[in-house]
């Protein structure tokens, strides 16, 4: 023993960190295995404790410190305070100190009130009881003492305490249901199944009698995936060993349903559990907004810097007589004096960087944050983005891109679920060239009356009849689908299947529910799976028994699955199914040119197809599939790829059966909203797993592609033909001279590219032949830009966020986004700039990794074109409002060093440096930043072309922040040589008393906070009551302000100089002109670039502006569907004469409106239409609602 | 600050979730408010700045503007001022001895007279000044070199003078504070200016020049305190005089009791300091002559200066100024010129409006429609 004990310290000492890192061994009630077995390699796991809290009490004001000084903008406030606690600056500490300490610890109150919340929450899982086997007994637990290896009774309703490997439940046939709604957001139950040796026990004793051991890999954060083996001992002999998989692992976090109790042991535990690992933070996104912004700030930056330094220069040179430095008047103090000049000049560089430190105020970050914060609410508020049938609105995961919606120009889109509906419905299926309709279709509902079968072909032959019941049973056992009783509903599928009162059909993929609801109707009614067997009830109402011996299960990358079932009469059968391009090369007989030639049919209309083959297996050939089958099962490492070979092995000389054809209908406005995107200036490509003609299908149907779209194609089949090289250089060349001829006719022509899968591989493999070809990337780049429309098919999950990237990546650095609805889409929402998650009916995946979570693909419209164009215009104009109005304050102090003998005088008083930012200017531009609307919503919509002018961050570009700079300097400039002309040697009172220095800094300062609100004002085009209050407020405020703080002697201050000097300076006459002259002097410049450029070159912004305008009643008055219920399939009688706010405004008659709406019907004809059909139209005087419904009728 | 409240929404997320499971509950929201404010439709007015809607503004600010700059104009050019400066740095101008031969340590001060004729009378209240040049009243050092709770009677601060004051806080033999303290107290102003009338008949009478009313009132009454006590040089008893000053702060008008000590108004006048280094500071009044007319009738006139106040060191400037004064100050034709010249450009900017108006908004229009 004790050789073995110190072999196993040597063990983990020298080779432990490698045995780590492959797996752990679980003693199962923690039983030493027998000696036989492997050396025992203790390992340490970490107790059951969940800690989400950050802080502890000790150490919560030094890490909270810490966390928020490792912000850059944080960081440098610290940096001016220390130096204004270090030496003589002009401004005292208190200036920069207050407000960094107000952000700082309102800041810290929130993350400690926040951290408190979740050490209550911690401490209540933590101490949440558990009931533990020991010994044959129950004992109740705490969570946290919970340890790797115990043995634990969950009952019905509970959630599981950590990581579990399933044992035995108390259902006979060793199954559970579970919901992990708070895992991943889907709300369906799934069954978990128990290991199956051991689901016969089912009392502690039994369950505490078992002798084994579980191998698995360490903990990984991937929900799906499990990789294990559990070794069973049993009386001396060898352990019988069981693969383990994703379906006997039971995660913390999810709840037990539908099963009274169940034993399980405990795997992962505490923050190695898969949920724990899950919780770790994204990689945050950073929006080109705040990227420009960055940029400015080092601008702003290096003026601070220069400044500083060109003053410090000039000091010095200025100084250089003494009498400057030091006057009679005005001697230093003996310390001063003796201090080294270097050591002066480096602390008058530091003091002139404390005067004019206010250029980048803290307070502009904390706006910009406040604005995104609350702004964000607006998207959630959004009564037009709320999904009556799922009961939601949109959600916001991330503030922080706010702005970036209204910036995108690529959208990457899936096509199942986020296109169309994912509502499959089955149409039709074609064995051997036979094509069968069931008769009555209605919207996935099925019919009772639907046993007839329709046979366009002539009635079959002997053999034919064979085929056509192995096709039909093919599709009956060749799935995944579960059969649920009517009580387990969630939400959704009762809306579908209201019809059906006993049972029904759930799956992970509706295409399967689909083929067997389908099969249903055509005679062939799966029952369930009960003990290994499948039962069918066939068209003469027997049941057929098939006993499931493997299940193939189907991954993207196979495109298929398969079943192989033995039949009663001792029969092996293997079944496929999957997409045409995977089943084709491995059939070997069938007549594949016939449905060949009928999948494509199908697949041109936009239906889903689906092949079906068969092969029969010998005894042998079965033993020997079983053998590969389960030795890739039981691998540990490698498993999948292995399981990949086995299954390629296996899924071959397969016979054709046939091919299934299912409708996925677009989803409600998908064509307007791709129209509209496409009208706004945004390339939307389409990315999709799907084969290609069923694809191109969908994107005719909405809109991606029109009549007049050029298709280019890149696919397998063409480079087939030629080399991959000369098509790329085709394809360019006549891009190129469309684009040199389109001079002549613009958009007559524009291009769809099709891509698939494997050719886009072959096109992003690094080229070997550098020299030769140059870089397919950049030439296929170049065919991308020129097209309107891509549509890529057959794409790999993984293929999606590569072109993500690619595109993301290329030279112009297009701000993307991806909205999908399935898992399969989350790695290209991660890797686009903004992602968008659709609350599918895949589950709440995508929804889950995205920034923005939506209902439908609809909202994207409203979300890019209305909230993105909003957030945009209005955190581009805070932000350079920002600058402007910190240059007009700082930039008159910089000029006024050159008359106090560059002495760091401030020209402000303290109180006005510390409130300008926080108080006198904040509330104005923040309230601005959260209502402006230039353009009113529906403007937004009808027009989507809007969105084209603030493309490519235009309001951020350098031309326009220069623009907004030089207006800060000529303001400055305005301000502050107006009051010194004014003041030049003179008094302009009228009882000749003298103003000073102090008068001067505040006639300056009441110029700057009128000046720079008025400005705010004169760019404010939404005067809401909000406006109006905060605008005019906050004048009111400044003047009351100065008002209280020149007329007391206040006593807590050492100085009194700002006292009755704002009162004085009212009361002078020219102090009243002068302020309204530079006032007027400097808004003027601005009205003027205002008026001439929308007189001269009006952008379509302001055109919509006026066109308004001259509406006599503005467009608020024209209510928005709020709902506009699809006019296909739905009850039209339910809300179609919805009337939103605008109800209660008057029934002013709107003629000229109602013409105008009409001409754009009479004119744009049908494609019009839809850009119209969310609008009520009002019809003068006769005050009736009528509602123009968009035609979308799909192909 | 963003970033952290996003980071809170996240883990406020993940505590639900571990801790009440409740996530079906939680995303199963309400419908949102249909308000106006939450759907963005708040009621607003929305103005366009447009050729046709800023026109009429250019013009009526033209027409404002203008009669104003016209009005302000006039004024001051109706507003007679003369300066005359008695730096005396040039050889052979009047106190030009003075100015070479200025010791710090004199007790007498060196008297020089300027004579200066007002070729036009100067009619009402006649404002005389003092200017300085070059002089950095408005260095950083210089204007916190005070003690506000000081001046303002504050016995603590008489005896213990704030450290801002240094290092004029307290005398460097005596080691008692000093009173006033800082450097603008230290400086103060101390030339005395008179100023005389030679009559044609040979007479030379001076002018009655009034000593108060040239400070703030508010700074005379309120900000500006003795320390409480009955006699003045029995307060002030423990401190000492600025290093320059000749006399106590108690004894800086003899004539006046009541303008000694900390509100005495010269020294009011020179602690408001001046926000550019060339400046001038209100001296004396001369009050209108209720008899005649004119306060200070044309002819020759002499200005007899005490001259004990150097400047020659960093090249200033010494200047006795007389200016009348209408509503809106001494001369300063700046405001009127600034608000003829904006007026006309609004004016003109209004006529080039008109014809881009003209030009470009019907054209826009037109093009609006089929759009």
């Amino acid at each position: 023993m004790d050789f073995n004990l110190l072999r196993n310290i040597i063990s983990r000492y020298c080779t432990g960190e490698e045995i780590w890192v492959d797996s752990r061994t679980v003693y199962i009630g923690h039983k030493e295995p027998p000696p036989g077995a492997e050396a025992y390699i203790p390992q340490r796991y970490p107790d059951n404790r969940i800690v989400s809290s950050k802080y502890t009490f000790w150490n919560f004001i030094p890490k909270n410190l810490f966390e928020q000084f490792r912000r850059i903008a944080n960081f440098y406030f610290l940096l001016i305070f220390l130096v204004q606690l270090i030496i003589d600056t002009p401004t005292s500490p208190v200036t920069s100190g207050l407000p960094l300490f107000f952000v700082i610890t309102v800041t810290a109150i929130k993350q400690g009130y926040e951290d408190w919340l979740r050490h209550k929450a911690d401490c209540s899982i933590n101490e949440c009881p558990v009931d533990v086997v020991q010994q044959g007994n129950v004992a109740r637990t705490q969570s946290h003492k919970l340890r790797v290896g115990d043995i634990v009774i969950v009952r019905e309703d509970e959630t599981f305490p950590c990581d579990l490997i399933f044992l035995s439940s108390s259902r006979d046939d060793g199954t559970c249901y579970v919901t992990t709604t708070s895992l991943d957001g889907e709300s369906s139950h799934k069954t978990y199944y128990a290991v199956p040796d051991t689901m016969a026990f089912k009392t502690e004793q039994e369950v505490d009698s078992l002798h084994a051991t579980i191998e698995c890999e360490q903990p990984q954060p991937d929900l799906y995936k499990f990789v294990g083996r559990i070794n069973i001992y049993k009386d001396k002999e060898e352990p019988v060993s069981r693969t383990l998989g994703a379906e006997n692992l039971l995660l913390r976090g999810a709840t037990l349903k539908n099963t009274k109790h169940i034993y399980a042991v405990a795997v992962y535990t505490g923050m190695e559990t898969k949920m724990a690992l899950n919780y770790q933070s994204k990689s945050q996104k950073r929006s080109a907004v705040e990227k420009s912004m960055n940029a400015f700030l080092i601008v702003y930056l290096c003026i601070l810097i220069s400044k500083a330094l060109i003053n410090t220069v000039l000091k010095y040179a200025w100084q250089w007589l003494p009498d400057r430095d030091e006057p009679w008047y005005n001697h230093r103090t003996e310390n001063e004096r003796q201090r080294h000049v270097v050591i002066r000049a480096f602390t008058d560089f530091l003091a002139f960087m404390v005067l004019f430190n206010y250029i980048i105020p803290v307070s502009m970050y904390v706006t910009v944050e406040m604005q995104k914060f609350l702004g964000s609410y607006f998207i959630t508020w959004d009564e037009e983005m709320f999904d009556e049938e799922l009961g939601q609105g949109a959600q916001v995961n991330t503030s922080d891109l706010n702005e970036e919606l209204g910036q995108v120009e690529y959208v990457f889109t899936d096509k199942t679920g986020t296109l169309t509906e994912n509502n499959m419905e089955f149409i039709e299926c074609c064995v051997d060239g036979n094509v069968y309709i069931p008769h009555a279709i209605c919207n996935g509902q099925i019919l009772s009356a639907a046993s007839s079968i329709d046979m366009i072909d002539s009635s079959p032959g002997g053999y034919r009849r064979e085929y056509e019941d192995l096709f039909f049973r093919a599709l009956c056992l060749c799935h995944t689908v579960q059969v649920k009783e009517e009580e387990t509903v969630d939400g959704i599928k009762r809306g579908i299947h209201q019809g059906r009162p006993t049972s029904f059909y759930i799956s992970s993929s509706p295409d399967e529910v689909a083929l067997v609801e389908g099969m249903k109707r055509l005679g062939y009614t799966y029952l369930r799976l009960k003990d290994n067997y499948m039962e069918i009830l066939n068209k003469d109402d027997e049941i057929e028994r098939f006993e499931l011996l493997h299940v193939l299960n189907f991954d993207s990358v196979r495109r298929r699955m398969s079943v192989i079932v033995k039949s009663i009469s001792g029969e092996y059968l293997l079944f496929c199914k999957g997409a045409d391009s995977s089943i084709f090369p491995r059939v070997v007989s069938g007549k594949v040119e016939q449905v060949k030639a009928h999948v494509e049919q199908n697949a041109v209309e936009g239906l889903r197809t689906l092949c079906v083959a068969y092969r029969r297996l010998s005894e042998s050939e079965y033993l020997e599939a079983c053998h590969y089958l389960t030795e890739a099962k039981l691998a540990l490492q490698d498993r999948e790829h292995r399981l990949a070979q086995a299954y390629d092995v296996i899924e071959r000389d397969l016979v054709l059966l046939g091919a299934t054809a299912v409708e996925d209908r677009l989803q409600e406005k998908a064509a307007d909203t791709i129209e509209s995107l496409h009208k706004a200036g945004i390339k939307v490509w389409v990315l999709t797993g799907d084969k290609m003609e069923t694809a191109a299908a969908t994107c005719y149907a909405s809109k991606l592609f029109r009549r007049s779209t050029q298709i280019l194609e890149l696919t397998k089949k063409r480079t087939k033909e030629q080399s991959l090289h000369d098509v790329l250089f085709e394809l360019n060349r006549t891009v190129l001279r469309q684009r040199s001829m389109s001079g002549l006719s613009v958009d007559c022509l524009d291009f769809g590219l099709i891509i698939d899968g494997a050719t886009l591989s072959a096109v992003l493999k690094p080229s070997q032949e550098v020299s030769g070809h140059g870089n397919y990337r950049e030439i296929f780049l170049e065919i991308c830009r020129n097209c309107s429309a891509v549509l890529c098919c057959r794409m790999a999950p993984l293929q999606k966020a590569q072109i993500v990237k690619l595109i993301k990546s290329s030279k112009e650095h297009p701000i993307t986004l991806a909205i999908g609805d399935g898992a399969n889409d989350v790695s290209m929402i991660l890797e686009a700039h903004v992602g968008i998650g659709i609350m599918g009916k895949e589950g709440r995946q995508a929804a889950r990794n995205s920034d923005y979570a939506i209902p439908k693909f609809k909202h994207l419209k409203k979300m890019l074109l209305v909230h993105g164009h909003y957030y945009y215009i209005r955190i581009a104009e805070l932000v350079q409002y920002f600058f402007y109005k910190n240059v007009c304050f700082i930039f008159p102090q910089f000029l006024y060093q050159f008359f106090c003998g560059f002495s760091q005088q401030p020209l402000y008083d303290t109180a006005y440096l510390t409130l300008y930012n926080i108080s006198f200017t904040s509330l104005p531009i923040l309230l601005y930043s959260l209502v402006e609307q230039h353009v009113t919503i529906d403007a937004l919509k009808r027009d989507p072309s809007l969105y084209r002018d603030i493309a490519k961050n235009s309001l951020l570009r350098w031309p326009v922040f220069l623009y907004w700079t030089c207006l800060g300097v000529f303001d400055a400039v305005i301000f502050f040589f107006g009051a010194y002309f004014l003041f030049d040697n003179t008094t302009f009172t009228s009882n000749g008393q003298m103003f000073g220095n102090w008068t001067f800094g505040t006639l300056i300062f009441t110029v700057l906070v009128f000046t720079v609100t008025l400005k705010l004002a004169l760019d404010t085009r939404h005067w809401t009551w909000i406006n109006h209050f905060v605008i005019w407020g906050s004048l009111l405020f400044y003047v009351i302000f100065s008002l209280l703080w020149g007329g007391i002697i206040w006593p807590f201050l050492n100085y009194q100089r700002m006292y009755y000097v704002f009162m004085q300076m009212l009361s002078s006459g020219p102090a009243w002109l002068s302020i309204i002259l530079l006032i007027t002097v400097s808004l003027l410049p601005d009205v003027i670039k205002k008026v001439l450029c929308r007189a001269i070159c009006p952008t379509a912004t302001e055109r919509a502006q006026v066109q308004e305008k001259q509406l006599p009643s503005s467009m608020a008055e024209l209510t928005p569907l709020s709902f506009c219920q699809p006019y296909k399939g739905r009850s039209t009688d339910s809300t179609l004469l919805h009337l939103g706010a605008a109800e209660t405004l008057s029934l002013r008659s709107s003629s000229p409106l109602a013409q105008k709406l009409l001409t754009h019907l009479a004119e744009g004809g049908g494609s019009d239409l839809s850009s119209l059909s969310p609008y009520m139209l009002r019809l003068s005087g006769a005050g009736f609602a009528y509602y123009a419904p968009g035609p979308e009728t799909p192909v | 600050m963003m970033a952290s409240s996003y980071n809170a929404k996240e883990e406020d997320g993940r505590n639900s979730n571990s801790s009440t499971h409740g996530g079906a509950a939680v995303a199963k929201s309400k419908k949102p408010d249909n308000t106006a404010f939450k759907q963005q439709r708040l009621p607003a007015w929305q103005p366009i700045l447009t050729a046709g809607n800023v026109l009429p503004a250019f013009f009526v600010i033209g027409l404002i503007f203008i009669p104003i700059g016209i009005g302000l104009y006039v004024t001051s050019n109706n507003i007679r001022e003369i300066e005359i400066d008695y730096t005396g740095s040039e050889s052979g101008s009047p106190c030009n001895d003075c100015s070479t031969n200025f010791t710090w340590n004199t007790t007498t001060p060196c008297i020089c007279t300027v004579n200066f004729t007002l070729n036009q009378p100067f009619e009402g209240n006649v404002y005389m000044y003092y200017g300085l040049s070059n002089f950095y009243q408005n260095h950083r050092r210089y204007v916190k070199s005070r003690d506000d709770s000081q001046l303002n009677g504050n016995i603590k601060s008489l005896k213990e003078p704030s450290k801002e004051c240094e290092p004029y806080r307290t005398d460097p033999v005596t080691k008692k504070p000093i009173a006033p303290c800082g450097a603008i107290a230290n400086s103060l102003f101390n030339d005395t200016l008179e100023l005389f009338h030679n009559e044609l008949n040979g007479r030379t009478t001076a002018v009655p020049l009034a000593k108060r009313g040239i400070a703030w009132y508010t700074d005379r009454t309120v900000k500006f305190r003795n320390p409480v006590g009955d006699n003045l040089s029995e307060v002030f008893k423990d401190t000492e005089k600025p290093m320059n000053w000749m006399k106590p702060v108690y004894e800086l008008d003899p004539s006046d009791p009541e303008n000694n000590g900390f509100i005495n108004e010269d020294f009011i006048v020179w602690m408001r300091t001046a926000a550019l280094p060339t400046f001038r500071k209100l001296y004396r009044i001369i009050h209108k002559n209720s008899s005649s007319t004119l306060t200070l009738p044309s002819g020759s006139y002499t200005l007899k200066v005490a001259y004990n106040y150097p400047v020659s060191s960093f090249d200033g400037r010494k200047r006795m100024i007389l200016s009348t004064i209408s509503w809106m100050g001494g001369k300063n034709p700046f405001l009127g010129i600034a608000y003829i010249t904006v007026g006309s450009i609004c004016f003109f900017l209004g006529v080039v409006l008109l014809i881009i108006h003209h030009k470009y908004d019907s054209r826009n229009n037109s093009a609006d429609i089929p759009n």
